[in-house]
């Protein structure tokens, strides 16, 4: 066999070997953070992040239709009861910013909101 | 002289804002033509809250009270929305919807025009307004200028929707590109502090339909405070409340009412008068407090 038919026959092992051996290019692990949305709280409402880690938010809501929005990371969600909502994103910047229920809920709508603390 | 100049020199009104929008509007040279309308906003009745407001009750028969003191009545009165405060309750809803319609009877300008909040529609998808008010979005034309009544409550998403924004494209094809138009919204269209919810979902899209035309205003209500801003050349301007004052966007860590201060009982409160003027296009605006110090 010659060397350049070698090196093609062992170039998908080789692959192989780099997405899952010990030479993997190191990804940051995604973490799942789980929310209640109830009137009119979010349950825990203040999260903490870490920046350049993948989270996935995941939400329920227990008694209407609620909304996920953080306008500061361009992400939002409907959040229906029986249907877990989830949203994946990647924190990007430093420091604590607003989220809020964007579906209008009911008295107390306004006061629905939660923190999420992005830290090095 | 007209009441721009006539208000200025009397120090009757409280801050102008004037500003032109673009020139060559039609043939609106004639004087007769210009007129003033009272936008109130944000009444909330049912509200209940004496440390922000313990005149709730009080609040909205005294503005009532001061449009019908006007040397001169305005051409109509338009309220932007959140006529009533929220309740889960549809009946509650429909009474209070109820009381604020007998209590605006007493407005000696018979011409008057509503529009609903998320206050009043949101929760039943406009049902119980538009049992005792009509339809939520509408267009009507005065003097010269044509109205566009905008409804991005209704939806308690805050859309405007496709069929409304289908409506609104058929009814701008209508128009010519210099006409005067004025668009009467409750919620800003452009977004404000979508942080606090000052935002349209599909506000852009309404403002992609309105940008080609040349003299297009914004008058809305929602953020309980005076706010000037341009989209392009769009104006956008949002009204005080007549229950309570919010704080400037972002400017507090909560969009929570500012305190009442027995001090100043009302501060922060008020209406205004819009001068709709023709030559050159320009909507002055005076704002005009609840009670005369």
């Amino acid at each position: 066999m010659s060397p350049q038919r070698r090196r093609l026959l062992l170039a998908p092992v080789a692959a192989a070997l780099a997405m899952s051996g010990p030479w993997a290019l190191a990804q940051p692990e995604e973490r799942v953070v789980r929310i209640a949305a109830r009137k009119f709280v979010y349950l825990p409402h203040e999260i903490t992040l870490k920046k350049g880690v993948p989270v996935v938010l995941e939400f329920t809501a227990e008694d209407v239709v609620m909304g996920f929005n953080a306008p500061d990371f361009n992400v939002r969600a409907d959040i229906v009861p029986g249907q877990p909502a989830r949203v994946r994103f990647t924190p990007d910047k430093l420091g604590e910013f607003t989220y809020l229920c964007d579906i209008f809920c009911g008295d107390g709508h306004e006061s629905m909101t939660g923190q999420l603390r992005v830290v090095a | 002289m007209n009441r721009r100049n006539f208000l200025k020199l009397t120090g009757l009104g409280g801050v102008v804002f004037a500003s032109a929008l673009a020139r060559g509007a039609g043939n609106y040279a004639s004087s007769q033509d210009e007129f003033f309308f009272v936008q109130l906003s944000d009444t909330h009745w049912g509200f209940q809250g004496a440390a922000v407001n313990p005149d709730a009750a009080g609040t909205l028969p005294k503005a009532i009270a001061a449009v019908n003191a006007l040397e001169t009545q305005p051409d109509f009165v338009v309220f932007t929305g959140d006529l009533t405060h929220t309740t889960d309750d549809p009946r509650e809803r429909r009474r209070r919807l109820s009381e604020f319609r007998d209590l605006v009877r007493e407005l000696k300008t018979p011409n008057v025009r509503f529009m609903p909040g998320e206050h009043d529609a949101a929760l039943d998808d406009g049902a119980a307004y538009q049992e005792l008010f009509g339809p939520t979005h509408y267009a009507f034309d005065h003097k010269g200028v044509h109205f566009i009544a905008l409804d991005n409550v209704s939806d308690r998403a805050a859309r405007i929707g496709n069929e409304q924004l289908g409506w609104l494209k058929a009814d701008l094809e209508k128009r010519k590109r210099d006409d005067r138009i004025v668009v009467l919204t409750h919620r800003p269209l452009f977004p404000l502090y979508p942080q606090w919810d000052w935002a349209t979902r599909d506000g852009e899209q309404a403002l992609e339909l309105l940008m080609p035309h040349r003299n297009v205003v914004v008058f809305y209500g929602h953020i309980h405070q005076e706010h000037h801003f341009k989209t392009g050349h769009i104006e956008h301007h949002s009204a005080k409340s007549l229950i309570f004052p919010l704080p400037a966007p972002g400017s507090m860590p909560k969009r929570e009412p500012i305190r009442w201060d027995p001090g100043q009982p009302y501060r922060g409160l008020g209406y205004r008068e819009v001068e709709a003027e023709a030559e050159p296009v320009a909507y002055p605006i005076t704002e005009l407090p609840v009670v005369k110090a």
